[in-house]
């Protein structure tokens, strides 16, 4: 791919907002990502990191503004499709009763696809659990069960893996492992990636782009370093 | 012994309702003594009980007399009641009487048009109202069991709803095992009382025929018959509602709208506006 189309935007927010309750969630996001890159949204606790997050796969609606996905208004996509090609990782796992695989089943079974074995022990060998195929999710530990869940969203091929502070309910070892298993998969695949985190180191660690929200707004964004620096 | 006393029966059945309520404070004593803050719930249920019982038998008594459509009206007027109080179980789920409502129209009207169609319950009034009181209440019942679980497990379970939708999943397949959950709770006490027929319980209506002089075996049979109705009409009314509600959990971009207040964090210092 040359740098040129790098540059063209896999995701697009144009004068984004969400207000509910007569409050402003998110308001007047004006931002885009492209291909490959992994942009960190920060700030404090109840600045609207998460809303906006959810937003972008709209599992929350705007009521202001609105997203391109290559190019294309998000709002005149088919949810489920939208919801396929932008995967979610939520702060904790949430599997589904039952065995790892039929996790990692579950997302392209909704499409009618059955995900061949072959497939499912590739997933798990990704997220460095071979030989997990059949263990039930009840016996996983954090870690393992973050890492099912990562699994469990690659298996419907995203090209844009959004992060809801996938580490936070995690110890230090399982976070930098997890961490450096989601770089070496977005990397791996060229996938764009925005996460949610309110850890600036950790923003530093993974992204190429800060971005920082404050009330709502966004208030700086810049390389890493720009940020920290600011 | 109340006998002595009162010697019409008018103010024989007004001794027996009034024994009945001053029975049913040792509740009330209980909740005061147990601190449950129930107190005036229960008071107002068994003044509210009473004061409509009566009402409805005065209103009978009117009734009775009227044409036969008259009954088409009341029953729908039983059922729009029933719809409201189950709708009270539903909090927070968009639409919830409209669900009620269709949900008993659907489960409890379809038992009753069946069986006054084949002249299970004849076609009279003083057979209709009353049997079919028995089959909307049934139906009221499950119907407020089996949302206010529903709610409850989406509520408890947001989380897997959500990373449902997040791998594109239709809102309906997120929520079938909650579906699933809340229609087998809205069977087990009208299972439990079939399994309990007779043996550790003789219902109303078997003990009404009794006690008015009515063969054990013929009163056993048409008991059967009103549980079988009341069992069916409880089942198809929790279905309906719960198959109705699913998709209104939802906006029409399958986001889930029922959350549990304390389930979404961002909005903890969100700005106000203006």
């Amino acid at each position: 791919m040359t740098s040129a189309m790098n540059h063209i935007p896999v995701l697009e927010m144009k004068n984004l907002g969400r207000e509910a309750d007569d409050k402003i969630l998110v308001a007047d996001i004006n931002l885009v990502v492209t291909p490959g890159e992994v942009l960190a949204i920060t700030g404090p606790s109840g600045a609207g990191k998460t809303t906006l997050l959810r937003l972008l796969n709209r599992l929350d609606e705007p009521t202001q503004g609105t997203v391109l996905l290559d190019g294309e208004d998000y709002r005149k996509m088919a949810v489920s499709t939208l919801r396929r090609r932008v995967g979610m990782l939520l702060q904790q796992a949430y599997l589904f009763p039952g065995t790892v695989a039929e996790n990692l089943r579950f997302g392209p079974l909704q499409q009618g696809r059955q995900l061949e074995d072959v497939v499912v022990d590739e997933l798990l060998e990704r997220v460095g659990l071979p030989g997990f195929v059949d263990t039930d999710v009840s016996v996983l530990s954090g870690g393992e069960a973050q890492r099912v869940s990562l699994a469990r969203t690659l298996a419907n091929d995203p090209c844009i893996l959004l992060l809801d502070e996938p580490t936070s309910s995690l110890d230090e070892a399982n976070r930098l492992g997890i961490e450096s298993l989601i770089l070496e998969i977005v990397h791996q695949n060229g996938m764009s990636c925005v996460m949610v985190t309110h850890d600036l180191q950790q923003a530093a660690r993974m992204a190429d782009r800060v971005l920082v929200l404050e009330d709502a707004r966004m208030v700086r964004s810049g390389t890493p370093q720009e940020v920290l620096n600011a | 012994m109340l006998e002595q006393f009162f010697h019409t029966e008018l103010s024989l059945s007004i001794a027996q309702a009034a024994i009945a309520a001053l029975v049913s404070l040792v509740v009330l004593l209980l909740s005061y003594w147990q601190r449950l803050s129930m107190e005036k719930e229960i008071l107002v249920a068994l003044v509210r009980a009473l004061v409509q019982i009566i009402a409805v038998g005065a209103v009978l008594v009117f009734i009775l007399q009227g044409p036969l459509w008259w009954g088409v009206i009341i029953l729908l007027l039983m059922m729009w009641m029933a719809a409201r109080e189950a709708a009270r179980r539903a909090k927070g789920i968009p639409g919830a009487m409209r669900v009620t409502f269709y949900g008993i129209f659907l489960g409890s009207g379809a038992v009753l048009v069946v069986m006054i169609f084949v002249g299970v319950i004849e076609w009279r009034l003083d057979s209709m109202i009353p049997v079919g009181s028995m089959v909307i209440s049934g139906g009221l019942n499950a119907c407020a069991l089996a949302l206010d679980r529903f709610r409850g497990e989406v509520e408890s379970h947001t989380g897997q709803i959500e990373a449902g939708l997040c791998l594109g999943a239709e809102s309906e397949n997120t929520v079938k095992p909650y579906v699933q959950k809340a229609f087998q709770s809205s069977l087990i006490p009208r299972l439990n009382s079939l399994r309990a027929l007779g043996i550790v319980w003789i219902p109303g209506l078997m003990s009404g025929m009794l006690l008015a002089g009515s063969d054990p075996v013929i009163a056993a049979l048409y008991q059967f018959v009103v549980m079988g109705m009341i069992f069916t009409s409880s089942s198809l009314s929790a279905f309906s509602s719960l198959l109705l509600v699913r998709r209104r959990i939802f906006s029409e971009a399958d986001q889930l709208l029922l959350q549990a207040k304390n389930q979404r964090q961002p909005e903890e210092n969100r700005v106000k506006l203006g």
